[in-house]
């Protein structure tokens, strides 16, 4: 089950609408071992496309790097799908390379830019095997850690 | 005489969990195949035959001291003891 607080939640999906029509992606960053998505990072779509996306290599070095300077590890890796359902392509099952992460994936397309709910999912992608998971919203509790979040 | 590579989580696994280990070799090509010798398989994880010729695996990013290698010779860029490799897969996907 993913656990994450309603303004990570809210993040994500604004910016996946904010990014549509291409896909956007980005990681929740949180200490190693906790499973506690605490620290919204979103990433800007190298590939800038509706179809693809992909972590520029310079900024997943610099993200890897400050992840490892504070403990942390990709508690969750999300990215958008921006025409198809919010379920892992095989294109992310043969990338996928975290095993720990839980894989969110957000559907824009019945919204796009606009207001409207999106799908928001989550699965564990290991060895080549999909296993979604319940993804369960809760409170804040601790505003100063999600203070990226908040940013437009 | 050796260079620190950092593991990625995923291949971890060849290095018996380890996050780092150390290497030595001239050019990255060379210290992947030192790299192979004491841990087997990661070579495989790393390049693969592209027509004939080995290249890095494209969705697998190497760094020496912060540069991604591609923009400074791919495998046959050059190393110095005291560098720092890092290996990072490369976090990507599509519908």
């Amino acid at each position: 089950m993913l656990t994450i607080a309603q303004e990570i939640f809210d993040a994500i999906v604004a910016h996946a609408k904010r990014d549509h029509p291409d896909e956007a992606c980005g990681v929740v960053a949180g200490p190693e071992g906790s499973d506690r998505p605490e620290r919204f990072v979103p990433m800007v779509n190298a590939a800038g496309s509706p179809t693809f996306y992909e972590f520029d290599s310079t900024e997943l070095l610099h993200l890897y790097k400050d992840m490892d300077a504070r403990d942390e590890e990709p508690v969750v890796i999300y990215h958008s799908h921006t025409a198809t359902e919010a379920y892992p392509s095989r294109t992310d099952i043969g990338l996928a390379s975290e095993p720990n992460a839980h894989y969110v994936l957000v559907s824009t397309r019945a919204h796009g830019n606009s207001e409207g709910p999106v799908e928001f999912r989550s699965y564990r992608i290991t060895d080549g095997v999909v296993t979604e998971e319940k993804v369960t919203i809760v409170p804040l509790t601790n505003p100063q850690q999600t203070e990226e979040a908040s940013t437009p | 005489m050796a260079i620190e590579v950092r593991i990625p989580t995923i291949l971890r696994t060849y290095t018996d969990g380890a996050k780092a280990v150390e290497g030595a070799g001239g050019t990255l090509s060379a210290l992947i195949d030192d790299l192979e010798g004491n841990h087997p398989g990661l070579k495989d994880r790393l390049v693969e035959d592209k027509s004939g010729s080995i290249d890095l695996r494209r969705f697998v990013n190497v760094y020496i001291n912060d540069e991604d290698v591609r923009f400074i010779g791919g495998l046959e860029a050059e190393l110095s003891d005291g560098d720092q490799v890092v290996v990072l897969p490369a976090v990507a996907g599509g519908c």
